[in-house]
């Protein structure tokens, strides 16, 4: 007995909203980058599982590359929450009001 | 026996997920994040994708948490005083978009009627290699340049000046 593809949707859907209240509702900068990795793979979770409902890989060859780009994002975001840390001795996100209008 | 693994799969995850964007400490926050990274290479082994359920592990829980955990102990497990959002708009929208999202997604889900799976396709290294140097060579070199461009950048982020 097979998981229906409604499933795992599901459960794409449930991690995609955990991870956006996790961005909204932190102010810390690491937690905040962590809910953007939770999302990402919320949405990996629903290109493969409709990968396999199209039976072709191309949802994969998708998810391949999201993966780099959330590589590369976490390296850039993480230099930066460092270079903010050097400069405020704090990484919250609230008192990044530098550039405020 | 699928179904089994898939719910148990499922439920640590997000559980484990919860733990990860509410908890306070965030060496306990990233920790929590490997368990449902573990949990969603389960779900992508039993998609048939075995070369992405290896390098959900090792990309993510090997490299991505890696770099976190070291940024976290680099500046001294920092936690936010008051954590939760002060703002009302951001608190009130907050709680109230991931609900309007899941209330979205639980009336698609609900709807819809899917038509009948085609003959499932091994996600083995193999078949995707063939896809990434055939079709798909030209978004597989940008990435390359991405990453090299993502390296630089983090490395000149954290330089220190002179």
């Amino acid at each position: 007995m097979t998981v229906p593809l409604t499933h795992y949707l599901a459960l794409a859907s449930v991690l995609f909203a955990v991870g956006a209240a996790g961005v909204l509702l932190r102010r810390n900068g690491i937690s905040i980058l962590l809910g953007v990795e939770i999302m990402l793979n919320a949405v990996n979770v629903a290109l493969v599982a409709f990968a396999r409902q199209h039976g072709n890989l191309d949802g994969q060859v998708l998810v391949f590359f999201v993966m780099a780009v959330a590589a590369a994002e976490v390296a850039v975001g993480l230099a930066l929450l460092v270079a903010i840390f050097r400069r405020h001795q704090s990484i919250d996100v609230d008192r990044l009001n530098v550039m405020r209008w | 026996m699928e179904m089994i693994v898939f719910y148990a799969a499922a439920v640590l995850a997000v559980i484990s997920a919860g733990v990860a964007v509410a908890h306070r400490n965030p060496v306990v926050n990233v920790l929590s994040l490997i368990v449902t990274f573990f949990c969603v290479a389960v779900t992508f082994a039993l998609l048939g994708a075995s070369f992405l359920a290896g390098a959900q592990i090792l990309v993510y829980a090997g490299a991505i948490l890696v770099l976190f955990l070291f940024v976290v102990m680099l500046l001294n497990a920092p936690t936010v005083e008051g954590d939760a959002n002060e703002r009302p708009v951001q608190r009130v929208g907050g709680v109230l978009l991931p609900l309007a999202l899941l209330a979205g997604a639980a009336a698609v889900l609900l709807a819809v009627t899917l038509a009948p799976a085609a003959a499932p396709v091994e996600g083995t290294p193999h078949a995707l290699g063939r896809l990434l140097v055939g079709p798909q060579l030209f978004a597989f070199e940008l990435v390359s340049v991405l990453l090299l461009a993502a390296l630089v950048g983090a490395m000149i982020l954290v330089k220190r000046k002179s």
